[in-house]
């Protein structure tokens, strides 16, 4: 593995979530053309934000002509997941350098971050994952500008987008990460209650009824987790005294 | 600039500065940041949690409108695919195509 079979493979096995944000990226181009900011001021957001559903959001936000405070906080309640992310994945990149951290920080999103559980579960030692994981980062980063580009410019050209299902890609991709892991009882429980919450709270604003949904799910796999290794030191404990 | 522009050009830098926090602080601290093994063992859970809990309402109900458990639901029959598909050959990329497949059959061919 050189540097850069490392990032290109990154950016390979983020191209299903790269097609299923495209449509997206169409969908917030168009968006801002038909509102109140500026071109430029989209094409702005993606580059500097880059963080899709608090872009969408903020677009209502903006046309509803909410004050500043509200949207920045709003901005940080709707991203405030990716703190999770960054702190499942922290222990594989806290060696790098800063200049690194910053970056891949900056990079963030929930398809790369799905992209690197699945890497990280695979390569738990990989000496170039960072280079990996910048590939997955710049595949994302360079196809949402593109497609937010496209939708300021010809948005209004692809009004059955939505309908076509593109993201059922992201779909397929997060379920072949995730079903490996569900070999183990609390996984599979943390999974079904997460699930449920999430299908129970799909309609909170803010994406909130996610953060109840990983809530519950980790609540519940490491209540079993606990549950069984409690059991099990009882069960040694009873073939000592045995 | 008019004022209304200079205004959301704020709004804008600001939900970077907001975002970019949000995603970079803890990478930035890196090593200073330290979790006590409870935390760990609970981070542990978060990548099976929020990748079940983003899809599974974008399969439930992937229009918004109510619980669609029915053979017209593409996402539904592509994601039982997916999770067949994973479960038998256990290989990532021919788990995504198949699922894909299915979907897009399924919706462009039996159903339409």
């Amino acid at each position: 593995m050189t540097r850069r079979s490392s990032f290109a493979a990154g950016a390979r096995d983020t191209l299903p979530m790269v097609i299923g944000a495209a449509p997206f990226g169409i969908i917030f181009g168009t968006l801002v053309a038909t509102g109140p900011l500026a071109a430029w001021q989209g094409q702005l957001m993606s580059l500097s934000v880059f963080a899709g559903s608090s872009q969408f959001i903020a677009l209502g936000l903006v046309a509803g002509h909410a004050g500043l405070a509200v949207i920045w906080l709003t901005t940080l309640i709707v991203n405030l997941r990716h703190a999770l992310y960054a702190a499942t994945l922290l222990p594989h990149v806290a060696h790098l350098p800063a200049r690194w951290r910053w970056t891949l920080g900056f990079f963030l999103t929930d398809e790369t971050f799905a992209v690197m559980a699945g890497y990280y579960a695979r390569h738990p030692r990989a000496p170039l994952g960072h280079w990996y994981f910048l590939g997955s980062c710049l595949s994302m980063y360079a196809n949402w500008q593109f497609w937010t580009l496209v939708g300021l410019l010809f948005g209004a050209a692809f009004p059955q987008l939505q309908s076509l299902g593109l993201d059922f890609a992201m779909v397929a991709t997060f379920i072949a990460i995730v079903v490996p892991q569900l070999a183990s009882l609390p996984n599979f429980a943390a999974a079904v209650a997460a699930g449920a919450v999430a299908y129970l709270g799909q309609d909170v604003p803010y994406k909130l009824g996610l953060m109840a949904a990983v809530v519950a799910g980790v609540t519940v796999g490491m209540a079993l987790q606990r549950w069984r290794s409690g059991g099990l030191e009882a069960g040694r404990r009873e073939e000592e005294a045995a | 600039m008019s004022g209304t522009v200079l205004t959301n050009t704020v709004m804008i830098l600001g939900m970077a500065a907001v975002t970019v926090f949000v995603k970079a602080a803890l990478f930035v601290l890196g090593d200073r940041v330290v979790f006590p093994p409870l935390l760990k063992q609970a981070l542990g859970f978060v990548p099976v949690t929020v990748l079940t809990a983003i899809i599974v309402p974008m399969i439930l109900s992937p229009n918004g409108e109510g619980l669609e458990l029915t053979w017209g639901n593409p996402q539904l029959v592509g994601a039982l695919a997916a999770v067949l598909a994973c479960v038998v050959t256990g290989k990532q990329l021919l788990t995504i195509a198949v699922a894909l497949g299915v979907f897009f059959v399924w919706q462009l061919g039996v159903l339409a």
